[in-house]
Formats: C-alpha cells, sequence, structure tokens
C-alpha cells in the first residue's frame, strides 16, 4: 500500500510550533508604566558621603535614576559598569545619573559602589519613600527624566549600553523646553 | 574553584552523554554489541558525574559558597539549612539539573532493568534516552550554566524566593520531575519500536510499569502542587488553571489515557497507532511544560526567568515531535489494527471513548493556555484566559469520565449482552439515582452538585459490586471473607489496584466538588478582644506580636477558635518581611479537618498592634483531596507489584 499523504502528518505539528516561536517576540511582563509623560516625583535624599541629592535641584538637566540593590543579582551586576561609563561620557553634557540603593544594608550597599567604582552620586532610600513613589516593582529599574523634569523613558531589568545612549541622546536631542 | 570543577564535570558529562547516545545508534543499526556496551559505560559514566555535578552544588549551597552566581541569587547567610538543600532546585539553573540528575537515574535503571530482556529494541532505546540526557546537559552548560562565577564575591547573597521556603517544595518539584522525566522511558522505546520496525506488542506490556510509575509522581506531584497553593498563598485554593499548572496537567490526561489504551492493545490488537502517538504526544507535553516554565512566553505566577533557553527547549521540542511523526509515517502501514471493534456496547468502546474524551480535555487545556499567544498574533490584542473558560469546557468532560470509570471495568470485552448489563449495572444505577433524588429532596447543592455526586456514588458501588461478586465466588471455594478479599487484591493486583486508584479520584472528586460548593468566607477588621463568626465558628483576636527570624522580620497575629469540635485551637496567622521583597509574603494559619478546614490571612494591622484585618475561610471537604493522595499511593503500589496470577 502506497500512502504518500500519511507524510503529511509531521506536516500537522508545525502551525503550533510556528505558533510558539512566535511568542519569543512578546514579553508578557511589558506593562507600560503610567508614570512615563508624567512630572517625576520630587525626593530630596542624602547620598552614602553624606551629600544632599535633590531632584529639584537637577531641573534643566537631564536625569537617570537607577533603582538598585547589592542583593540584586545578576541584572544590578551587569549594569553597574554601563551606568558609570555612561556617567563618565555625558556628565559634561548635562546628564546626571543617581543611584538609589533600595531595601539594603548600608555596608552591603559601601561595598557595591567601592567594588564597582561608581562615581556618581548615590544615596540609599531609607524607609524606601522614592521607590514606592516610583512604583518600583523590582530592580533594577531606571528612569530617564526629561530637563522639564518629566519621566520619559522607564526601562525595567539591566540598562544596556545602546539603551542608555539612545535615551539619553533622545532627550539631549530634544533640548530644553521643549514639552511633548 | 566549585564553578570550574561544576563546568568541568558537566562538560564531560556533555560529551560523554553525546557519544553514548551516537554509539548506541551505530551499534544498533549494525548490530555490534561491543558498541552498545560501550554506549552503557558512557551511561553509568553520565550519572555518575551527574551525581557529582548535583552533590557538588548541594555543598556550596551549604558552605554559603558565594562565588557560585546561582548560589549568591537564592540564598543568603540567614537562610535556614534546611532550605539551603531544597533552594537547590529553587530556581531555573538548579531546577535542569535535577531534572537531569532524575534522568539519569532512570537511564541507569533501564541498563539494569532491559539491558538483557529488551533485545533489538534496546541499544535504541539507550541512544534515545542518552540523546535526551545530552539535551538536557547541553541547557546546563549553555543556556542556563549552573556554575557561573560570580565575580565580585558579594559578601552575602539575595536569598530564596520566601514562598519556596516550604517543605511542599522538597517534595513537589522532586515528584513532578520523576513524573516528567519518567516519561522518557516508553518515548524511548516506542522510537525504539518504530526504528527497528518491531512495532508489536512487546515495547508496550514492557513499558507498561514504567508508564503507572511515572503517571503516579506525576499525579503525586500535581496533588503536593495543589497543597503548596492551599497552604502557602494563602487564596485558599489549591487549582487556578494557571499556565503552568496546565503545563503538568496536560501530560498527566494524555497518560491517563494511554494507562487504559494499552489495555485495549494487549487484549484486543487495536489502537497500535494510537499508543504510539499517545507516548509521543506525553513526552512532547512534558517539554512543552518545561518551555512554558522556562521560555517566558507566557506569563504566569510559576514563570522561571527568561532568557535563551526557550529557544533551546523550542528547537528541541520540534526535533522530537517532527521526528517521532516522520518515523509514525515511515512505519504507517505496519501500524494498521489488527482487531476490529464487534459493537458500540463493549469494554473497548468505553475505552475509546474514555480516550477521546481526555485527549479533547488536552485539547481545550492546551487551546486555553496558548490562546493568549493565539490571539496577539492573529488580532494584536492581549487577552488572558481564566478559570471560567476551563470549568464550563472541562466540568461536563470530568462527569462523564466518572461515568466511564464506573462502566469501563465492569462491561464485557467484544460484546456486552443485555444480561450482562444488567447484572453488572442494576444496583449501582438505582444506587445512584436514589442518591441523587435524596441529594435533590434534602436540598444538597445545585442539580449539578447532586448529580456530581450521585455520579461519584454509582461508580463507587459498581467498583463494590465487582469486588462482592468476586470475594462471593472465592468463598463459595470454602475461604472466608477476610482472606479471600486480600488474596483477590493480591493475586489480581493489577485489576485491583486500578480499582483503588479509580476510587482515590473519586475521593479527590468529591473533595474537589464539596471545597467549590461549600467553603465561606469572610474578611473583617477586630479590635483586641473582638470576636467574628462565620459558619457556626467564633473566633477571637488575641493580639499581635513581632518577631525577628534569621532572614526576616515576622508580625504574628494570635487567634483563637472558641466553640465547636475546633474549641481552643490557637491559629497565629502572620506576616514575613524580606529585606529583599518588596511586600510582605503572608504565612497562612489553619486547623485541617475531615469537613471543616478552618483557615486564618492576616491582612493589615494598626502600628500599635490593636487592631487587624484577618481573612476567615472555612474550606468544606478540601482534606479529602489529600486523603485520594493517599489512596492514589496504595492503589498504584498494588498495581506495580509483581503479578502472582501464574504462581496461584
Amino acid at each position: 500500500m502506497r500512502r504518500p499523504w500519511r507524510w503529511l502528518v509531521p506536516l500537522a505539528a508545525l502551525p503550533v510550533l510556528a505558533l510558539l516561536a512566535y511568542g519569543f517576540r512578546l514579553n508578557p511582563r511589558d506593562i507600560p508604566s503610567p508614570l512615563v509623560g508624567r512630572p517625576a516625583a520630587p525626593f530630596a535624599l542624602t547620598s552614602f558621603d553624606g551629600a544632599p541629592v535633590e531632584l529639584a535641584a537637577l531641573r534643566g538637566k537631564v536625569v537617570v535614576v537607577n533603582f538598585w540593590a547589592s542583593w540584586c543579582y545578576p541584572a544590578c551586576y551587569e549594569e553597574a559598569p554601563v551606568l558609570e561609563r555612561g556617567w563618565q561620557a555625558y556628565r559634561d553634557r548635562g546628564v546626571v545619573v543617581l543611584g538609589i540603593d533600595i531595601q539594603d544594608k548600608d555596608e552591603a550597599g559601601r561595598k557595591f559602589i567601592a567594588d564597582f567604582g561608581l562615581t556618581f552620586p548615590n544615596a540609599p532610600d531609607r524607609g524606601g519613600r522614592v521607590s514606592v513613589d516610583y512604583g518600583v516593582y523590582g530592580v533594577p529599574e531606571t528612569f530617564f527624566i526629561d530637563r522639564d523634569g518629566h519621566v520619559r523613558v522607564k526601562h525595567v531589568g539591566a540598562v544596556t549600553e545602546p539603551a542608555f545612549r539612545d535615551a539619553v541622546e533622545r532627550l539631549l536631542a530634544a533640548g530644553p523646553g521643549a514639552v511633548r | 574553584m566549585i564553578p570550574e570543577i561544576g563546568t568541568g564535570v558537566l562538560l564531560v558529562a556533555l560529551a560523554l552523554a553525546v557519544y553514548g547516545a551516537v554509539v548506541a545508534a551505530v551499534g544498533g543499526r549494525r548490530g555490534r554489541p561491543a558498541l552498545v556496551q560501550s554506549a552503557q559505560h558512557a551511561a553509568l559514566g553520565v550519572f555518575a558525574l551527574l551525581t557529582a555535578a548535583l552533590l557538588l552544588l548541594i555543598y556550596a549551597f551549604l558552605t554559603f559558597d558565594f562565588s557560585v552566581r546561582y548560589v549568591a541569587s537564592n540564598t543568603n547567610l540567614g537562610t535556614p539549612f534546611y532550605y539551603r538543600i531544597t533552594a537547590v532546585w529553587g530556581a531555573l539553573e538548579g531546577s535542569i539539573v535535577l531534572w537531569a540528575w532524575m534522568l539519569g537515574l532512570y537511564t541507569l535503571i533501564v541498563v539494569l532493568r532491559h539491558r538483557t530482556t529488551a533485545r533489538e529494541l534496546y541499544p535504541w532505546v539507550l541512544a534515545v534516552m542518552l540523546g535526551v540526557l545530552a539535551f538536557f546537559v547541553l541547557v546546563m552548560t549553555v543556556p542556563a550554566p549552573v556554575f557561573t562565577r560570580m565575580a565580585p564575591v558579594p559578601a552575602d547573597g539575595r536569598g530564596l524566593n520566601p514562598l519556596l521556603e516550604d517543605s511542599g517544595m522538597i517534595t513537589h518539584p522532586v515528584a513532578l520531575y520523576l513524573g516528567f522525566t519518567g516519561f522518557t522511558v516508553p518515548f524511548a522505546f516506542a522510537i525504539a519500536a518504530l526504528v527497528t520496525g518491531r512495532v508489536g506488542d512487546f515495547w508496550i506490556t514492557t513499558t507498561r510499569r514504567w508508564t503507572i510509575v511515572a503517571w503516579y509522581f506525576l499525579s503525586l506531584g500535581l496533588l503536593i502542587g495543589g497543597w503548596w497553593s492551599y497552604h502557602v498563598l494563602g487564596w485558599g485554593g489549591y487549582w487556578a488553571w494557571d499556565p503552568v499548572e496546565n503545563a503538568a496537567f496536560m501530560p498527566w490526561l494524555t497518560a491517563t489515557a494511554l494507562l487504559h489504551s494499552v489495555m485495549v492493545q494487549e487484549r484486543r490488537r487495536m489502537l497500535r497507532l494510537w499508543n504510539l502517538a499517545l507516548v509521543v504526544l506525553t513526552f512532547s507535553l512534558t517539554l512543552f511544560g518545561t518551555f512554558l516554565t522556562r521560555s517566558g512566553v507566557i506569563a504566569s505566577v510559576h514563570a522561571f526567568t527568561q532568557g535563551t533557553i526557550g529557544v533551546f527547549f523550542l528547537g528541541f521540542l520540534a526535533v522530537v515531535v517532527l521526528v517521532a511523526l516522520a518515523l509514525i509515517a515511515w512505519r504507517w502501514d505496519v501500524l494498521g489494527a489488527q482487531g476490529e471493534l464487534d459493537s458500540v456496547i463493549s469494554r473497548e468502546s468505553a475505552f475509546l471513548l474514555n480516550n477521546v474524551m481526555l485527549v479533547a480535555a488536552t485539547f481545550t487545556v492546551f487551546f486555553g493556555t496558548v490562546f493568549p499567544l493565539l490571539a496577539e498574533a492573529v488580532r494584536g490584542e492581549k487577552v488572558s484566559v481564566g478559570a471560567p473558560f476551563f470549568n464550563q469546557v472541562n466540568v461536563p468532560l470530568f462527569l462523564s469520565l466518572i461515568f466511564l470509570m464506573g462502566v469501563g471495568p465492569l462491561i464485557a470485552w467484544r460484546r456486552a449482552s443485555l444480561e450482562n448489563l444488567k447484572r453488572n449495572f442494576l444496583g449501582p444505577v438505582i444506587v445512584g439515582v436514589a442518591a441523587a433524588a435524596l441529594f435533590r429532596l434534602l436540598g444538597v447543592g445545585s442539580v449539578l452538585v447532586a448529580g456530581s455526586l450521585a455520579l461519584t456514588l454509582f461508580v463507587a458501588a459498581c467498583i463494590a459490586v465487582d469486588l462482592f461478586r468476586a470475594v462471593r465466588a472465592r468463598r463459595a471455594m470454602g475461604e472466608r471473607a477476610l482472606p479471600a478479599l486480600g488474596g483477590l487484591l493480591l493475586r489480581h493486583n493489577r485489576r485491583y489496584g486500578g480499582f483503588v486508584v479509580h476510587l482515590a479520584v473519586l475521593v479527590v472528586a468529591v473533595g474537589v466538588t464539596g471545597s467549590q460548593t461549600w467553603s465561606v468566607h469572610t474578611e473583617t477588621t477586630l479590635k483586641q478582644g473582638e470576636q467574628a463568626e462565620l459558619a457556626g465558628y467564633r473566633i477571637r483576636f488575641e493580639g499581635l506580636r513581632e518577631s525577628q527570624e534569621s532572614n526576616h522580620g515576622k508580625v504574628t497575629g494570635t487567634f483563637t477558635v472558641l466553640n465547636g469540635k475546633a474549641a481552643g485551637t490557637v491559629l497565629e496567622p502572620a506576616k514575613k518581611f524580606y529585606p529583599q521583597e518588596q511586600s510582605p509574603i503572608a504565612y497562612v494559619d489553619y486547623r485541617l479537618g475531615l469537613i471543616d478546614d478552618i483557615y486564618l490571612v492576616l491582612g493589615d494591622f494598626a502600628r500599635d498592634g490593636t487592631s487587624v484585618t484577618v481573612k476567615i475561610q472555612v474550606n468544606r471537604m478540601v482534606s479529602w483531596i489529600w486523603l485520594g493522595g493517599v489512596v492514589l499511593t496504595l492503589g498504584t503500589l498494588l498495581s506495580v507489584l509483581p503479578e502472582r496470577r501464574k504462581a496461584a
């Protein structure tokens, strides 16, 4: 008996496999933040070095607010060097990187900063008020704030070099006073 | 040093597994026993290496070796000893280690048991087992490397996901994975049968016991998962039709179908193609489940982190499905049925119907699980499919299956006469109908609830009728009742083991029906010394206290049950505050009972401890579900005992 159609049997599985492959293009956790486009919540913290860290004082600059913790592996460990390099590259062009260490022990936070040689301001968020204001769900999360103090981009997970550059360049290009 | 040693061990294991798979296949093809022997040694070596890797990982956890990234991510200095061991499989990478180790163990048992008995099939069985094993070791080294070095080495680790600090996390993954990996053995035999063309009944009788064992562990894994969900998550339920629960449930459904259809093949030489397809489907669904849990494609409470691992799993799934189906197509002509269905009113037809329904249930669960993906692909919409859909389609299917559970084991093979039907079913039908009428008269639940309960009684009566008749036959030969029953169970252990498993399913079904129908809950705010009342229970709030545990802070409420059988019971639900978590974790306290569980979840509380909000639930008959697990264990044990009929 010759039944050439039997070779169609394996093909029946292809649509299902294709659908599953399509799933890789999606991110089910990709939930848009309601904060984007809104004024960034003000905060005033004291850095690990004892210097004041105040958002309102930075109006007119592009501010990158990064929430991290020393226990956050691997994402915070991956992005720490990226943030430091970004800060070095853009600090002269009116960009400020601020690190906010949440739910952490001071000692562990200081070790993290020393291990990575971070030079941008880092402050502990005692009592977790700032992370609540920013709706931080898990670390790391990074908010890019434009010169008028509006949140423009929210990045969940480790910040990569291109993601940092794209967001910062966009906000720098928008210029001062360009409220959209 | 551990990261380097571990990685090295795994690389050698990978090379050995690939070598073994290839050599076994070549040995099978050319008929060279020496090559097969070498593959056998490779299998032993892989198992030894995987054992070493597992022990190394456990050692790293016990010694807080934070230079291993996986250890740093899943434990901290405060993690208690006990949970440092379960943390080994608490996240993605380690779960694959456990998985692969179990697969290695199964491979070892296959070598020990079947190297002389499985004849022509054996080399190919070995090749498939080692091939699958090689894939999992590959996953452990490339997309989910467990021994990655952490630099700089942190002072303390992140800590285990607090929800996993529970005894259920020792047993749930172990049982579940023993189930999942166990289906590799029947699959390997099926592929071997297809490759060699020996698609007769030998492979299926050989793997029957394997299928039962894997099926049992999967059932147990599902039940323990339900228990974990019930007493840890604090929502008072045990099943949510979450994608990952579905992923474990689907292979269970197809494996259940297989356990039944195998009997038709043994008895009537029918369904060869169907059984092969079921084995392939079951194994593919276990892979699909792993893919779903670990790829991040579908959102789920259980999901592990994402990464490239999903691509690996999908690729492997595609290879497995396409190769298996191509082999089936190749052997299509010899897979044709030899027996024919004589009558619609017969046992084989009841089994067929059972299979159709189980596969239909599998399909609806699959459809509901991937529907969000489909909707997004076709219409760009984000949708989620909830419990109502799954319940609506599956409840009628499951009720029909319960009905068939009564009919199938008693109805005659080939063609049931009217006489046979009357003799077997008149009594049980009367019991069922009378029970339904009585339940309605007493106002027990809705029509659906009364019907379901009556149905379970019908099935129980069927089992009782059969047992009674068999015991009576032996008593007629001069045996006394109890020894007769014991002898029956042991001599026909396969049949009666199956009956006990059916009883277990009935017990679970009653538990599900009861808990869905009669559970009640309330949420209330109480000042110290005040009482709340629910379903006749009065519960008093005594006070709050704060404590510091090794790795978290804890606020505990004390409540006393004032009346009824539970009078005097003190319940202490709590909220646990872990430094690494954004929100507090509820710690449920409960008192289990055969009918009523009293179940408390602590909500918000005043800072000064004078008042609390508490969720009080009285959950009904949930314990029957766990009880069903015990009966299931007994039934399975009975049915896998060596058959003694011939010796008798």
